[in-house]
């Protein structure tokens, strides 16, 4: 494999690390912040990229589609928080785990009722549609490029947000000590649904990001939620930085994964057994990967308790 | 009966620049019940939890009989005989109080792993449960679900659970918190007994009880033991009257 | 108020008497859908003894549930085409023999929950959910892009596996042999929950350190719980896969490990029987909202939604009075 090839599958790991970053982000700071799983975090990745693909069909603006993204899973993620994930935070994980797969079938329900069944497409804008050449050569799509300096922008916005501003003071304070930051009259109920509302946009602006690569379609946000699980897994629960740290290391596995492993299998025997092994393996490295940050660290890398 | 069953050498355990446990040497002989005071905060509940097995060190000896078991697992320390009471109850809640006694039957016996039969009507545990039950006084509280007993009574079969382990130490953490001052007395009276069938490691608030009971006392304080000794020699011990009472430490 | 043990045997008998009056009516599509409530009640029954008895959130039951069925697939296919699966170092023929391939999904899937939960075990909590989700989804993506066995398009048998002296092809025998794995399994299920094991295992769920101080190892008792649930739910699988004939990746996907928790909660947690009322309650739903809408799922996730906010011991924990601790 040449080298060109080589640094092109990176930058494809890459993005694919930063855009489950978005997702893993939303979802270690809502564990982190109110203890609670949340499986609908898939569903707001969704309602990401309906609301972007519906506001591009209708209006042709590529950033007006991003805004719609944002905007739409926020509103999404604040309605889900007021009206159901309030009432589970005291509960256990079970009802948790249950509250949030029924919003899931809701979610995803109510968008194939309202779009149907058929996948929708959200084109990349015309000025970001072609390559780039980046030194040494290498041509690289523009869009995916963009994907990486969003994700690794979005990635800076929220260390420095947890770290400098008076809401990430707080959350991390509710991170530490729900009673105390009650106690000293910060409205926690508003906190939460901030928290939640922000994870939501995160989410779905991933979604509407991704959704111009790929298709639009209802179970879009699933895989991806699972795959944000083991990001969170591997990076430790309630870390930013894990989450970061957890995103590319899964991106990065799992595309080089898949492009070298079937070959690394074709030095030793027969191709199309060599391809299938090697895919099939592919498939199933990043959960290896998980297995054995498991075996080590079973709290993850940068995971406490 | 000077024998030391269990000894801790040096024992060490920080968190971050906090040091819970600072050099903490202490032995427990057989026949003895050795009370460990401190004021709040003093590292005893983290000085516990090594003895127990829930929390390692991070440097020193943990001695059981000719046997290092600083390295063993809470499972394997209950196992080789030490039986412990929690300072905050750690029972099944949703179980009666006969089936948290079956539960330690269970345990001493090993029967675990059987598959089949009912083990509420195993003849055997359920007269080992009773005894105990019996002994510390809830045989009329068999059938009522835990969670329904009150702190005393919670206290009591914390106890009637180690017992049902018939172990060769006892470490209890503040039996009598919660029993009032006639169960407090109760409750003294039957360890006073107890320290003849295995030593107890005593931490206790209340000092009556440890006064009355304790053979030896260690007085632990900011995570060092600053006194080890009789009741007598403790109460008249300065660094002990300094600690408790803020006495200046003469000279 | 009406006592468990009396809704237990209603509902144990529900399903024979369904069946029943539907081969007298000469209904065989209700047969297969009470036969369809039969293997999806056993599944449940198998993650009840994990999610139940040891509290163990496991969201990839899914995985269990497939290498049931595939096992199925695979030893039926391989006797279809008369192809051994195996030549060196030993032969192994595929088979068409039900309690065959019975053993071997249960061995399968108990070898897989071994494997699975001893590393899921070391975590707990929301680690522990999110783990087991993500091995199931491992072994989902595998079977989609493993080409041997169908990959993403699955596997089909042309005839149903056959059992010793029955005609597993007439609807009520096979309904008859699915309902006879449930009750056998209800029967062991019901035995274990009684057992010393049982009472520890629901011990540890209650307060692990209690558990580890009177010496017995918490994570030994749940990793057996798990292997014995996933060794469940693998029987169920094949038997799932032998009623449609069919095996494919869906089986192993998170919607079915959703599901499988669905019947189990819809019908009470920890109930011996929750899962058959919860099967047979989501069957039901399938049909009669089904025929109404495209979208029954919405009125199922609406269903689910108030249940867990509203209704927290599921439909028999709704019809019994909440139950004192009995011994």
């Amino acid at each position: 494999m040449s080298l060109l090839l080589l640094i092109e599958q990176v930058l494809n790991g890459l993005q694919f690390g930063v855009m489950l970053f978005l997702m893993a982000a939303g979802l270690t700071l809502i564990f982190g912040v109110m203890g609670l799983i949340n499986l609908a975090h898939g569903s707001l990745y969704m309602v990401g990229a309906f609301a972007a693909a519906a506001v591009a069909g209708a209006t042709g603006s590529f950033l007006l589609a991003l805004m719609a993204s944002l905007t739409a899973a926020a509103v999404a993620g604040a309605l889900i928080e007021l009206l159901v994930i309030r009432r589970l935070y005291d509960r256990d994980h079970l009802d948790q785990v249950l509250a949030t797969f029924a919003l899931i079938l809701i979610f995803s329900e109510g968008t194939r009722w309202v779009f149907g069944s058929f996948p929708l497409f959200l084109d990349i804008p015309a000025a970001l549609s072609g390559p780039v050449t980046l030194p040494g050569g290498i041509q690289y799509p523009a869009y995916r490029l963009l994907i990486i300096a969003v994700g690794l922008v979005i990635a800076f916005g929220l260390f420095q947000l947890i770290a400098r501003t008076r809401i990430g003071i707080r959350i991390r304070a509710g991170e530490s000590d729900r009673e105390m930051i009650a106690a000293l009259g910060v409205d926690i109920s508003r906190l939460y649904t901030i928290v939640f509302a922000l994870g939501a946009a995160l989410a779905g602006l991933a979604g509407a990001l991704v959704g111009a690569i790929q298709s639009v379609q209802v179970g879009m946000g699933e895989p991806v939620l699972i795959l944000a699980f083991v990001v969170i897994v591997i990076g430790g629960i309630g870390s930013i930085k894990g989450a970061f740290v957890g995103a590319l290391l899964v991106g990065l596995t799992d595309t080089l994964g898949g492009v070298l492993l079937p070959g690394v299998f074709g030095t030793f025997m027969e191709a199309s057994a060599a391809t299938a092994i090697g895919s099939s393996l592919a498939s199933m490295s990043i959960y290896i990967l998980m297995a054995g940050v498991l075996l080590f660290r079973p709290t993850g890398l940068y995971g406490t308790a | 009966m000077t024998e030391a069953l269990l000894q801790i050498k040096g024992l060490r355990k920080a968190f971050g620049a906090l040091v819970a446990t600072d050099d903490v040497s202490l032995t427990l002989r057989r026949g003895e019940i050795h009370a460990l005071i401190g004021p709040n905060g003093a590292g005893k509940s983290t000085l516990i939890k090594q003895i127990a097995g829930g929390l390692k060190p991070d440097a020193g000896e943990i001695w059981w009989g000719g046997q290092e078991i600083t390295a063993l697992s809470t499972v394997a320390r209950a196992r080789a005989g030490l039986g412990r009471t929690f300072q905050i109850s750690a029972l099944a809640m949703d179980y009666t109080v006969l089936q948290n006694a079956v539960l330690g039957a269970l345990g001493r016996q090993g029967g675990v792993w059987r598959f089949f039969a009912p083990v509420m009507k195993d003849p055997d545990l359920r007269e080992a449960a009773m005894a105990a039950l019996t002994r510390v006084g809830l045989a009329d509280q068999a059938h009522r679900r835990t969670a329904e007993l009150s702190h005393g009574q919670r206290r009591l079969l914390e106890v009637a659970v180690a017992l049902t382990l018939a172990p060769r130490a006892f470490l209890m953490d503040e039996p009598m918190a919660g029993l009032g001052a006639s169960g407090s007395k109760r409750l003294t009276g039957f360890l006073d007994d107890l320290r003849h069938e295995a030593p107890i490691l005593l931490v206790e608030h209340d000092m009556d009880a440890v006064f009355a009971l304790a053979d030896r006392i260690s007085v632990l304080v900011y995570g060092k033991i600053i006194a080890t000794g009789t009741a007598d020699e403790i109460k008249a011990h300065p660094e002990v009257r300094e600690a408790y009472l803020g006495e200046e430490v003469p000279g | 108020m009406i006592r468990e043990p009396h809704i237990n045997t209603a509902l144990f008998l529900l399903l024979p008497v369904t069946a029943g009056v539907a081969w007298l009516l000469d209904e065989p599509f209700i047969i297969t859908l009470t036969t369809k409530v039969a293997i999806l009640a056993l599944a449940g029954v198998g993650l009840n003894i994990a999610l139940g008895l040891g509290g163990l959130v496991s969201l990839g039951h899914a995985a269990f549930f497939g290498i049931g069925g595939y096992a199925m697939g695979i030893l039926a296919s391989h006797a279809q085409s008369y192809v051994p699966l195996m030549e060196v170092p030993f032969l192994i023929e595929g088979t068409k023999s039900m309690p065959v391939i019975w053993l071997v999904a249960v061995i399968a899937g108990g070898l897989a929950a071994l494997a699975i939960g001893a590393l899921s075990l070391r975590t707990s909590g929301v680690y522990f959910i999110m783990i087991t989700l993500a091995f199931g989804q491992m072994l989902y993506y595998f079977a989609i892009s493993w080409p041997a066995y169908g990959g993403e398009d699955g596997l089909s048998i042309y005839v149903r596996n056959g059992f010793p002296g029955l005609n597993t092809l007439d609807p009520v025998q096979f309904f008859g042999l699915a309902f006879a794995a449930l009750a056998f399994v209800l029967f062991l299920a019901g035995r274990l929950a009684a057992a010393p094991f049982g009472l520890a295992l629901c011990a540890a769920r209650q307060n692990a350190e209690r558990v580890e101080t009177v010496g017995l190892s918490p994570y030994r008792l749940r990793l057996l719980a798990f292997v014995i649930s996933g060794a469940i739910t693998a029987l169920a699988g094949a038997l799932f896969a032998d009623l449609n004939r069919f095996v494919s990746p869906t089986m192993l996907s998170w919607q079915m490990s959703g599901e499988i928790m669905i019947f189990v909660i819809l019908g009470g947690v920890g109930r011996l029987y929750g899962p058959v009322a919860g099967a047979a309650l989501f069957i039901l739903l399938e049909h009669i909202l089904g025929g109404l809408s495209d979208f029954w799922h919405i009125y199922l996730g609406l269903l689910l939604l108030l249940v867990v906010l509203f209704a927290r011991g599921g439909m028999i924990g709704s019809l019994v009075r909440r139950e004192l601790a009995h011994d």
